[in-house]
């Protein structure tokens, strides 16, 4: 299993065809106390860039793009009852959504967890 | 002689014993009420009916079965309840309300009272005309006097407040568009301008480009002419803007945007600072809104109701709303509605709204508008501009302010948390001002500056208040500055210290439960 | 100048501070060509108040206000007794003078209110939850549509021909420029509404349906099967009630099955007002919230653990969402809210179930005598306080007639819809508390001298 980060501050961890998609603990730092979280259904197709879930906090809504393009199979239902979640435990217990790959190529690009720290310390 | 019989004598007590918590948890005039839910029943009632007429239902099967669950006060009750609520509020009545692109200026009490003559206030609105002349006579003669003020062509009056207005505005450019047959789906708008605005254009089915602010807190004039093209409607511009600047080049735009092809809507809201020295008009504006609670002193009432009257230019006024007043021949003023809006107003798209608009509020808008006349309403803007100069040059020696040599500043003054001890925001400045019994200034708006604050005095401030106002958003700022841990809990006098509005927005609750279906929910 | 607190001297000097040699300096970035030097011609210069008092008075004097004459308009605004202690308190300044409860340590009065409100409405609508209110009934209506298509992601509504034309004619507005559907009919002179074509009209591009309750001709009609009808095809139906007092005496739509109710809370403790300011009511069932348009008042507790109110799930609103926010509303009728708040605090279960009993009572008084007029048929059967009449000739001039003869007799359906000639002859009669047996009387003398 490998983990890429976005610049958008995602995350995801691949295997095989499958994959695992959040937001980072940078992202949910930036955010403050998560109120809320709406997950794409079952079956949605996300494209790579495109909105793929929303992230509230009190004051602000932010979208959560889809690291990659594929098909969601499953989000995570535990978020509905306890968004606060993705500020305890963002890169674990909080994750968004599962996806099938589309196109495993778009991976080449991502950053991986070195360069995802060297890119948040520009910030 | 008698030695004081009943035994009263002052005693002046200690100066620095205090009682932690009271029995009520009232302290003194500082009241704590319950719910309506909690003090009243089903059975009680503060008002004496009549007796009901003996007849046969014809409810057709659908009587009330279940009760409604609505408590009630007797009267007494009732006033006690509402009187200490109010007592929790912080309102213009009580002291300066620095709220920026609000405008929170005194509410005249002449106004009150004139919207309350049995005439304006219990007339149906759909009375004949011949018995609603004067009520016709009110909307007529402040739409003339919106027209001029602004130096436009036509006023749609039934908009019902400000983003109702901002729709109406926007309506009538799809309106344009659509009767010579183009489809422009690009709505241009500023970063810097208010979350309606956007809003606005989306909810009307266009599609929102944003255009960035240049350095200096206007519009990024290159940029926006070099997205000007076939596909775009119009462009909604605040002016003044929500950094406080008047936009010198609105002209520039506003040509540009027509030979493009699209129209100009302004974003009125500002409209204080310049009303009597600037006419809308004459900066090539094809409709903006006009809010009769901010400029013309209508009450906000604790967030409304507004109003939302739309001044329109030639080439948008034949697309203007129904209903609206025209006079005729015989000098009788006409409710022109759907029936007659063909000969009328071919090409109007439609209603907005059931009826006629916030005649509550024309009645008090003109009141204001009368009571000023031309001269005073020049000076209404002098006076506004003048009072949030003072305060901008009197702070920004002890706070951020990014756009103070931009310029001078129209009726707000703008500062941010910059350079404040860290961990210190806006938020604390704003808690800390409450303690000084003051309502603080608009914050995080607009998005264009970080922590932003946007002080807008109004002209209905003395110096004295503004004197004050100064000496405590100074001391305030100090304090943020050299990092007092005190203003991080502020405000420590208010009716309640900060609210949990992540518990709120977590969980929302949002009507009340019995304590037991509370629990069960939990 | 009396609401101009500065003096010259104090201009003067607040200049000399600010380093600016006159008040042009200020306006230095005001174009030339854009700068007016004097007052606006052709335009009067302040005024007294005396003075503006007077102009007021002519004009309000060219008005016949409803309380001098018997009165019995109504097609969605109606005259209700206001109770003197409800305008007492919303003039306090506190209530009066205060903004958006953005700052609830110091506007715990106004948020409190709207959670009363909130609940209030909520029970009457018997709806899960309320929203703190909406301009008027016709606009709560478009956006109760517009959140339907969020929430189904169909386009098209189906309206109820009993639903208010003006309401009809909003929706029809805004459905042009969303490229919403919408499917309408006209209603017939008849007791009979289009309940059939509604269930016969919903299928599986429907967002949803909507039905007034009462409707514009004063029909009531039990909405349970055309839910559970629409319901079944995955829509939403929503009811508007423009006569919240009628829900005294009548079940609410939520225990009907509505999913969202919307109405014109004007009857409660708002007053005619010419057509406003009135205020929006807007319930829902409770896991449509976020899909709710306008502002939510919601419990909390402060930092000592003390209950507090604040606005809240403003993620939804324009000021945070912008462009994808679930309206462009920016406000709510705070102060008409709280006029209603009151009144229906004043009234209490049993005060609004007595009143609704005497609407109801002297509604089918004055029916029934006024159906005897030679030249009058009773055209709705049931009914809550406003019925329809069918007249033996066109109602719009006999209302003009009436109201020569001293009576405001009703709204006369030729003016709602004057391209529809089979409507001609119909008039709506609103009945309130404030209708005496001498007012029923006098409009029935009336109508028999204008229809002989």
């Amino acid at each position: 299993m490998t983990r890429y980060f976005t610049s958008e501050h995602e995350w995801i961890d691949v295997d095989g065809n499958e994959a695992l998609v959040g937001i980072t603990d940078y992202a949910q730092s930036q955010l403050g106390d998560i109120v809320f979280v709406d997950v794409p259904a079952v079956g949605a197709q996300v494209t790579k860039g495109g909105d793929a879930a929303v992230v509230e906090s009190v004051k602000a809504a932010s979208d959560v793009y889809a690291p990659v393009s594929g098909t969601v199979t499953q989000g995570n239902a535990a978020l509905g009852d306890d968004p606060a979640l993705v500020n305890s435990d963002p890169e674990g217990e909080g994750w968004f959504f599962k996806l099938t790959l589309a196109d495993p190529s778009e991976l080449d690009g991502l950053m991986d967890a070195a360069a995802y720290q060297d890119f948040v310390a520009t910030l | 002689m008698t030695l004081n019989q009943s035994g009263w004598r002052p005693e002046m007590g200690g100066a620095s014993d205090c009682p932690l918590n009271s029995f009520t948890g009232n302290r003194a005039l500082m009241l704590e009420e319950a719910l309506i839910f909690e003090i009243g029943d089903s059975t009680t009632t503060g008002v004496d009916l009549a007796e009901t007429p003996k007849v046969a239902s014809r409810l057709g099967g659908l009587d009330r079965v279940r009760d409604i669950g609505l408590p009630g006060l007797s009267e007494p009750e009732t006033v006690r309840h509402y009187t200490r609520l109010s007592r929790q509020n912080y309102a213009i009545d009580l002291g300066l309300f620095p709220l920026g692109s609000c405008t929170m200026k005194h509410n005249p009490r002449l106004n009150e009272k004139i919207a309350r003559m049995t005439g304006f206030a219990d007339v149906h609105p759909l009375q004949p005309q011949e018995t609603v002349q004067g009520a016709l006579a009110v909307i007529h003669e402040l739409a003339d006097w919106l027209v001029k003020l602004t130096g436009m062509h036509a006023v749609a009056m039934s908009p019902k407040a400000g983003a109702h207005g901002e729709l109406c505005g926007i309506l009538s450019i799809k309106a344009a568009l659509e009767a010579r047959g183009e489809d422009r789906p690009v709505v241009l708008v500023p970063e810097s301008a208010h979350g309606t605005n956007p809003a606005t254009a989306a909810f009307a089915g266009f599609q929102v480009e944003s255009i960035p602010a240049t350095p200096q807190g206007r519009v990024d004039l290159p940029a926006l002419l070099a997205r000007l093209g076939p596909d775009v409607a119009g462009v909604m511009i605040t002016n003044p803007n929500t950094c406080g600047l008047f936009e010198r080049d609105l002209k520039t735009i506003s040509d540009a945007v027509h030979a493009a092809g699209g129209y100009v809507y302004c974003d009125g809201a500002n409209f204080n600072a310049i009303v009597g020295r600037v006419r809308p008009g004459d900066l090539g504006v094809d409709a903006m809104h006009i809010n009769l609670h901010k400029t013309f002193s209508t009450p906000h009432g604790g967030g409304g109701p507004g109003s939302g009257p739309v001044v329109l230019s030639e080439a948008l006024a034949p697309f203007a709303p129904i209903p609206f007043v025209t006079k005729a021949a015989d000098g009788s003023l006409r409710l022109i509605e759907e029936e007659m809006a063909g000969d009328a107003l071919p090409q109007s798209f439609g209603r907005m709204t059931a009826f006629h608009g916030q005649m509550g509020m024309f009645t008090r808008a003109l009141s204001y508008i009368l009571s000023h006349g031309a001269d005073g309403l020049r000076q209404v803007a002098e006076d506004a501009v003048l009072n949030a100069n003072y305060v901008l040059r009197q702070l920004e020696d002890v706070l951020d302010a990014p756009f103070a040599t931009s310029g001078p500043c129209m009726h707000e003054a703008l500062f941010s948390d910059a350079n404040l001890a860290e961990g210190f925001s806006t938020l604390d400045i704003a808690k800390g001002l409450i303690d000084e019994g003051f309502h603080p200034m608009t914050v995080y708006f607009p998005l264009v500056v970080h922590g932003a604050m946007l002080v807008e005095p109004t002209e209905t401030e003395s110096k004295a208040a503004l004197d004050q106002f100064i000496g405590a958003l100074r001391s305030v700022a100090l304090r943020a500055k050299q990092g007092d841990p005190a203003l991080k809990s502020a405000p420590h006098f208010a009716p309640r210290r900060r609210l949990d509005e992540t518990l709120a927005a977590r969980k929302p609750v949002l009507v009340w439960h019995p304590p037991e279906l509370a629990e069960a929910a939990e | 100048m009396r609401y101009l607190p500065l003096t010259q001297s104090d201009r003067q000097q607040m200049l000399a501070t600010i380093g600016a040699r006159s008040i042009d300096d200020l306006f230095v970035d005001v174009p030339d060509h854009a700068r007016l030097d004097r007052p606006i011609s052709g335009l009067a210069n302040h005024a007294s108040e005396l003075a503006v008092e007077r102009h007021f008075a002519k004009l309000a004097q060219k008005n016949s206000a409803a309380s001098d004459h018997p009165f019995f308009l109504g097609a969605g605004a109606y005259k209700h007794h206001v109770p003197a202690s409800i305008d007492h308190l919303i003039q306090r300044g506190e209530f009066l003078t205060a903004y958006t409860p953005y700052q609830p340590e110091i506007a715990q009065g106004t948020l409190q209110m709207l959670f009363e409100f909130q609940t209030q409405v909520a029970r009457l609508f018997g709806c899960d939850v309320a929203n703190a209110s909406m301009y008027d009934g016709s606009t709560a209506c478009w956006e109760a549509i517009s959140m339907a298509g969020r929430i189904t992601r169909r386009r098209k509504a189906v309206l109820s021909s009993g639903l208010h034309p003006h309401y009809v004619s909003v929706a029809k507005t805004m459905a042009h420029f969303t490229g919403d559907r919408l499917d309408m009919a006209t209603p017939e002179l008849s007791a009979e509404t289009d309940m059939d074509r509604l269930i016969a009209a919903v299928d599986a591009e429907t967002s949803c349906v909507v039905v007034q309750y009462p409707d514009i001709l004063g029909r009531i009609e039990d909405l349970s099967a055309l839910s559970a009808r629409v319901h079944d095809h995955g829509a939403l139906l929503i009811a508007v009630v423009t006569e919240p007092v009628a829900l005294g005496a009548i079940c609410a739509p939520g225990e009907m099955g509505a999913d969202i109710v919307v109405g014109e809370g004007q009857s409660l403790g708002v007053g005619l007002q010419f057509g406003g300011p009135y205020v929006g009511l807007f319930a829902c069932k409770e896991k449509f919230v976020r899909q709710m348009p306008g502002r939510l008042c919601g419990e909390t507790v402060d930092a000592q653990g003390k209950r507090g109110f604040v606005l809240t799930l403003s993620t939804r609103e324009q000021h945070i969402r912008r462009e994808k926010a679930t309206s462009n509303i920016c406000t709510n009728s705070g102060l008409c809210a709280l006029a209603f708040s009151i009144h229906l605090t004043l009234l209490g279960e049993k005060g609004l179930r007595d009143l609704a009993a005497i609407n109801h009572g002297k509604a089918v008084q004055a029916a029934e005598r006024l159906q005897v007029v030679p030249g009058v048929e009773l055209v709705t059967q049931s009914f809550f306080n406003e019925f329809t009449l069918r007249l033996s000739r066109e109602a719009r001039p006999v209302v003009r007639a009436l109201a020569d003869r001293g009576v405001l007799g009703g709204v006369s359906l030729g003016r709602l819809y004057p391209e529809v000639s089979g409507l001609a002859n119909g008039l709506v009669v609103a009945v309130t508390e404030t209708v005496t047996d001498e007012d029923i009387e006098a409009l029935a003398l009336a109508l028999s001298e204008v229809l002989a």
